[in-house]
Order: C-alpha cells, then sequence, then structure tokens
C-alpha cells in the first residue's frame, strides 16, 4: 500500500514533466518561434540598454515633473483601492457565507466578485476608453474595477475562513446582525483585510503604469513619450523612479503588515 | 439538597420543556426524535453520549441556534418555537452559551469579550460602537476577578491558554446575566488540570448563583462526579434520564453502544485511583 503511493507519485512526475516538454516543444513548433534567437536578441537587449538605457545629467532636469506625474498615480491608485475597499466590504459581507443574509444574494455576490475578478486591467482600460477617452476618469475606473473584483474575493475568503466561530457564539447571546459585523467579523477579519489592501495598493501603482501607457495619463505616459521620442535617458530615469517607487511601497507595507499582525 | 430539587420539580412550573422534540438534517434517519424532558430551576444536568448521537444538535434547539423540524420548547414559561426574530433575541440574552473551541474573538482583549455578553441588551448603535454602561464594566471586572482572570483583563485573547479561554466563555455567558447556561463540550479540549477548573467553576455557577446548567460531555466519570442529574443519548433518542447514581455499567453499555467497552476500562481505571 504505501509502496503503491511512491509509485504512484513518481508516475504523477513523469507524467507532468512530460506534459510540460510536450507542451513548450509544441509551442515553439506552431509559433515557429527560434529559441536561440531569442536568447541571443536578449542579449543584445541588454547590451544596448547599458549603452542607451541610462539618465544622464540632461534627463535630471525632467525630475519634477516626473516626480509629480508618479506622485499622482500613487494618489490614484490609493485612491482606487481605498473606494474599492468600501463597496468590496459591503459586497464581502453579502457574499460569505458567514455574513450572508440570503443564499441568492451571496451567490450573485460571488459571481459578481468573480466576473470582476477575471476581466483583465487592461481589457478594463480598453472598455472604459470607449466611454471616457483617454483622461485620468478611465485610468482611475479601471484601477478601482479590477480591484473590487479582487477585493471582494480576497475579504469573503478571509470572512469565511476566520471568523466563524465567535459569530455562533454571538448570536447566542442575542446580538444582532450588526453588532456581529462589527464587534467580531470585522475586529477578526481586519489584519488579514489590511493585508490585502496594502496588497492591492502595491499591485495597482504597478499597474498603473500600465494603464497610464494606454490611457495617456499618470507616469505611464510620461514614459511613453519619452520613449517615442527617442529621449532613452528619460525614459530609463522614469523607470527607475518606478521600480524606487514600488520597492519603498512594498517596504512600507511589511513594515505595517508586521505590526498588525 | 437533591431532595428539595425533587420537590421543585413537582411543585413548581420546570424552567425548560421538551416535547415531542425532533430534528431531521438532509438525511433520512433523524438527529433527533421524540425528545421529551422538562428542568427544573438550578439543576446541573449533563448530557452524555457517542458523537453523532445528536447531544450538540439537542443543545442548539434549545435556543434555537439549531430550528427543530417539530415539537415544543418552552422556556421561563414562552413557548420559544414560535417566537419571532426580536423576540427569539430577547430570550437568548437569559441563556448563555458556552463552546468546545471557546468561539472568542481572538483579536480582541479578554474584557472586550466579556462585554459581548450584553450585545443582545443593546441598540443597534450601542451595540455597533461596542458602548458600555459604567455599571457593565464594572460588573465585567468583577465577573473577570471571580474566575480568576484579573491579570489578564487587557490581554488579546489569543495569548490565553485554553483553560484561561474557556473561563473568558463562562464570563461572557455570566455577564449575560442567564438563568440558564448550556455548554457544548467545554471541556474537550483542555487539559486534566484546566478541565478540573472550568468544571467546578460551573458547579459553582450552578450551586452559588442557582442557575441552571445543561452540559454537554464526552467523560462518563466527570458526568458521575458532577451532575445531579445525567440525560444519555444514543442516536438521536434518549435512553436514560436519571441521578449518577441510577447509571449502572449496563446503562453505560446501552448508551454508548459498542464504544462502551473501552469506556468502562476507563471508569474502572478513574475509580480505582
Ligand atoms: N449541520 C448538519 N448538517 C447535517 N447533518 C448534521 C449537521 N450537524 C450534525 N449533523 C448530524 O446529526 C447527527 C448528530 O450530530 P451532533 O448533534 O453533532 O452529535 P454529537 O454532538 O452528539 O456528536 C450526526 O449524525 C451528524 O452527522
Ligand atoms: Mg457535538
Amino acid at each position: 500500500m504505501q509502496s503503491d503511493i511512491f509509485a504512484k507519485r513518481k508516475k504523477d512526475s513523469l507524467i507532468f514533466f512530460f506534459l510540460l516538454i510536450l507542451l513548450t516543444v509544441g509551442s515553439v513548433v506552431i509559433t515557429q518561434y527560434d529559441v536561440s534567437k531569442g536568447f541571443t536578441s536578449l542579449l543584445k537587449a541588454f547590451i544596448w540598454g547599458g549603452s542607451n538605457f541610462y539618465p544622464d545629467g540632461k534627463s535630471l532636469t525632467i525630475l519634477p515633473d516626473v516626480l509629480r506625474k508618479l506622485w499622482d498615480t500613487i494618489l490614484m491608485s490609493i485612491a482606487a483601492t481605498t473606494v474599492a475597499t468600501v463597496f468590496a466590504t459591503l459586497l464581502a459581507l453579502v457574499g460569505s457565507r458567514t455574513t450572508r443574509m440570503n443564499r441568492l444574494f451571496s451567490l450573485v455576490a460571488r459571481g459578481i466578485a468573480s466576473l470582476f475578478r477575471n476581466i483583465p486591467l487592461v481589457a478594463w482600460a480598453m472598455v472604459l476608453m470607449l466611454a471616457f477617452s483617454q483622461s485620468s476618469i478611465t485610468g482611475y475606473l479601471a484601477l478601482f474595477l479590477g480591484s473590487f473584483g479582487f477585493l471582494t474575493r480576497a475579504f469573503i475568503e478571509t470572512i469565511d475562513e476566520v471568523s466563524n466561530d465567535s459569530v455562533e457564539a454571538l448570536s447566542a447571546t442575542g446580538a444582532s446582525y450588526f453588532h456581529i459585523i462589527f464587534q467580531s467579523v470585522l475586529p477578526s477579519s481586519l489584519p488579514q483585510m489590511i493585508s490585502w489592501i496594502l496588497f492591492m495598493i502595491d499591485t495597482n501603482i504597478r499597474d498603473a503604469t500600465l494603464v497610464g501607457l494606454l490611457t495617456g495619463t499618470g507616469i505611464g505616459f510620461s514614459f511613453d513619450l519619452y520613449y517615442k521620442s527617442f529621449n532613452f535617458h528619460a525614459a530609463s530615469l522614469v523607470v527607475i523612479l518606478i521600480v524606487i517607487t514600488v520597492i519603498l511601497i512594498e517596504m512600507v507595507s511589511n513594515t505595517i503588515r508586521r505590526v498588525i499582525m | 439538597m437533591k431532595l428539595e430539587l425533587g420537590v421543585n420539580r413537582e411543585f413548581s412550573e420546570p424552567l425548560l420543556e421538551l416535547k415531542h422534540v425532533t430534528k431531521y438534517y438532509h438525511g433520512a434517519a433523524p438527529a433527533l426524535e421524540d425528545i421529551n424532558f422538562s428542568v427544573a430551576e438550578g439543576e446541573f444536568i449533563s448530557v452524555i453520549g457517542p458523537s453523532g448521537a445528536g447531544k450538540s444538535t439537542l443543545l442548539r434547539c434549545i435556543n434555537r441556534m439549531i430550528e427543530a423540524t417539530s415539537g415544543e420548547i418552552s422556556f421561563d414559561g414562552v413557548l420559544i418555537s414560535k417566537l419571532k426574530k426580536r423576540d427569539l433575541r430577547k430570550l437568548r440574552t437569559r441563556i448563555g452559551m458556552i463552546f468546545q473551541h471557546y468561539n472568542l474573538v481572538d483579536k480582541l482583549s479578554v474584557i472586550e469579550n466579556v462585554l459581548h455578553g450584553r450585545l443582545g441588551y443593546k441598540s443597534t448603535l450601542a451595540g455597533v460602537m461596542g458602548r458600555y454602561s459604567p455599571e457593565e464594566k464594572l460588573q465585567a471586572m468583577r465577573i473577570i476577578d471571580l474566575l480568576g482572570l484579573h491579570d489578564q483583563v487587557y490581554k488579546r485573547c489569543d495569548q490565553l491558554s485554553g483553560g484561561q479561554k474557556q473561563r473568558v466563555g463562562i464570563a461572557r455567558a455570566l455577564i449575560q446575566d442567564p438563568k440558564l447556561i448550556l455548554c457544548d463540550e467545554p471541556i474537550a479540549s483542555l487539559d486534566p488540570n484546566s478541565a478540573k477548573i472550568i468544571m467546578d467553576h460551573l458547579r459553582d455557577v450552578s450551586a452559588q448563583m442557582g442557575i441552571t446548567v445543561i452540559v454537554n460531555l464526552h467523560q462518563v466519570s466527570v458526568a458521575l462526579k458532577y451532575s445531579d442529574r445525567i440525560i444519555g443519548v444514543n442516536q438521536g433518542k434518549i435512553v436514560f434520564d436519571g441521578s449518577p447514581s441510577a447509571l449502572t455499567a449496563e446503562k453505560i453499555a446501552e448508551i454508548y453502544g459498542s464504544e462502551s467497552n473501552d469506556l468502562m476500562v476507563e471508569l474502572g481505571e478513574r475509580y480505582a485511583i
């Protein structure tokens, strides 16, 4: 019996690796992708980047403008996340098994969350562009909708796993629905929820850059502008600032996480 | 003491009365079948039986955390099966409940968890904001002292031991000012020392405060030691209802079915000590 299990595991991993190789070879053949050329051009890209893609003294003059754009982007990401948090919390309370008022609403809430989460951000941006054209409201809404779906899903799972027992205890004392939400569900879930919110802000700052490319706003637009006008030194400065920002934000969120968990 | 209770039971209205209570979950077999018993004020009752017998279901039908399929339950002169949501909340304030896994809000402090026992008496806003009166806070402190938790008042509950958590659970039930406390396997997750402390507290609650206690137990020896009365449940039916002295080896065998052999060995060992 025991050895059977080990034999089965071994067989499973063999099958897995075989499938992986098949998939890789298959897709290379079908797309006619030249693997060796792929690697050599990657190398070329690095060499080109090393000789052109770095900030020089002149590019520093754009710093104030880029920093302002960066600041705008950060604020937009945070605003999109916080507003999404409010709506996601409400929908998660409807959707969670622990706090739902009835089964049908819960199902609908979960459905909405899955739908929103599974539409890629870029798709949201494109659809929204039809309505709002290239503007910062497009970028904001795209981030908001993506965050809303993701956070709802995350909050539903958090509430489901965290607060079952104390909810039962409080209903047994005669506490009302809202008492239970505010005295048991939210206090129990809050640290985990804050952790998700920080993660979302983090992700949104990265994504805002990408969305900015599409919608012509924020830091993404700056990059696009300098890159397309062959001002690679300036474009590289933008990239470096983005990377620094993302690292800083991540450090801040990790610190906050350590304190609250 | 016991004699007195016997007299009480005959002359005064029972505190709790179950008539023909039956509960079906989805399956064909009932989890509870035609349960009948009544409880006098101040009694300490243990409900014993193998796991899956229906003990938890029985306890939760009493405060309607689970809805019985049919039958009547009255508590303190009120027919609880008919109560609307609002009145059910009011009724639940008079019935405390204690759980195997303590069911505290771990992220909150001891005092906050204890005060949760007052939520049933509060308006929506006051409860949501967690506003408690000075008297309520004072009372919480008194109960916390009584249970020997004065050094833990402001500690977060996830920093407590199992025994301490269960004492917070008892404090939360006591501050409700209940007439009845239901305990679902309160010592099943505890080591023997903590278990004894918890059972002693429950006995004090019953003997000194006059609160009626119904406790689901796994250990027959504990039931024998603490109870005025034992109810044995098997496959959703009451197969024994009487004083501990009437619980013979044959009766235990009947309650526990095939599990009883191990149990008798365990009991024998305990009595030998
Ligand atoms: N929520 C539920 N849904 C379906 N069946 C349940 C549920 N809770 C308990 N049961 C079943 O009802 C029976 C009695 O369970 P329970 O009251 O938990 O017994 P005990 O507390 O004595 O172990 C068991 O057969 C159990 O599987
Ligand atoms: Mg049980």
